[in-house]
């Protein structure tokens, strides 16, 4: 409080001023924040996409989506992406 | 497509933003009657006009799809107006906290230029109702563009209305910047133009995203997923 007090202007009007543009920056945040979750779901959706199309691919050439089999021992990446 | 020139609207946005908040905190004179204060002028006004602006751009691009029947001028007009809300609604922040702090109240009832915005921005927190309330997309694009158009006419005679009423207590800006010292009209032009730059970014990633988001459906039904 003591920050707010001393880093706001001395004329007691003048906070309004801060009031209105915090507000209005406040909006472009959140709006922002939420686009930014909205994209988080869409490059969800084009990864959980692309999985399925290559597991479709292999599936048509009869061989195993490497994600379908356990990773071998030493393979430090599938290890980590599986835990 | 849509995501083409988005990096450099952005940055021009955040440059323009920039040198307006530099310009009304450093540049712009205090004013003699409010002091300090009149500062919320170049937020407050040009929110308000870029959002009647926007409403009256979606009504044009809903006259658009109903001629051409292009599904993008429908998203388009659509964005247009929902960004517009968002901009009408700190419209209605701003101005409260000002009139609370010139007037000492939050709201005046008897201000043509409130009421008249209050009015129009209810009007258009009805069009995602109505639009959403039909699920043939056809039809929600047809009764949505009917809607928008309807009521971007209504923006300008609300705002001629308002003009002509005999109250002139809220302050006068379009065509009185004449009256503004050349330091203050400088101001508020680069602050309007901010504002309309940050609308055009925020209406374009939201197009973006649309189409991203709609095209990634289209995808997934196309490979049979859903």
């Amino acid at each position: 409080m003591t920050l707010f007090a001393t880093t706001l202007p001395e004329n007691s009007n003048d906070g309004y001023v801060a009031a209105a543009y915090i507000v209005f920056f406040a909006l472009v945040l959140i709006y922002v924040a939420i686009m930014a979750i909205r994209l988080s779901r869409v490059e969800r959706s084009v990864r959980e996409l692309r999985e399925q199309a290559a597991r479709q691919h292999d599936g048509s050439l009869g061989r195993p989506h490497p994600e379908d089999t356990p990773p071998i021992a030493g393979d430090r990446r599938r290890e980590r992406e599986i835990v | 497509m849509y995501s083409r020139g988005l990096r450099a609207l952005s940055l021009a946005t955040v440059a323009a933003f920039s040198a307006a908040l530099g310009l009304v905190f450093f540049y712009a004179p205090i004013e003699a009657d409010q002091g300090f204060l009149q500062k919320i002028f170049y937020l407050h006004v040009p929110l308000a006009i870029v959002a009647l602006c926007g409403f009256v751009i979606g009504g044009i691009m809903a006259i658009a799809h109903l001629r051409t029947r292009d599904q993008r001028w429908d998203m388009r007009s659509y964005v247009a107006i929902h960004m517009s809300l968002i901009f009408g609604v700190a419209v209605l922040l701003t101005g409260s906290i000002w009139a609370r702090a010139s007037w000492g109240h939050w709201w005046v009832w008897d201000e043509p230029t409130l009421v008249s915005f209050l009015i129009v921005f209810l009007l258009y927190a009805t069009y995602q109702p109505l639009r959403f309330a039909i699920e043939d997309p056809e039809r929600q694009a047809r009764y949505a563009s009917v809607f928008a158009i309807t009521a971007g006419a209504f923006v300008p005679l609300n705002f001629i209305a308002v003009r002509l009423s005999s109250s002139y207590v809220h302050p006068r800006v379009l065509g009185s910047t004449s009256n503004l010292p050349p330091s203050m009209a400088f101001t508020f032009l680069v602050s309007l133009a901010a504002m309309a730059l940050l609308f055009a970014t925020l209406c374009s990633y939201e197009t973006c995203a649309k189409r991203t988001r709609m095209l990634l459906k289209a995808r997934s039904r196309t490979l049979g997923f859903q």
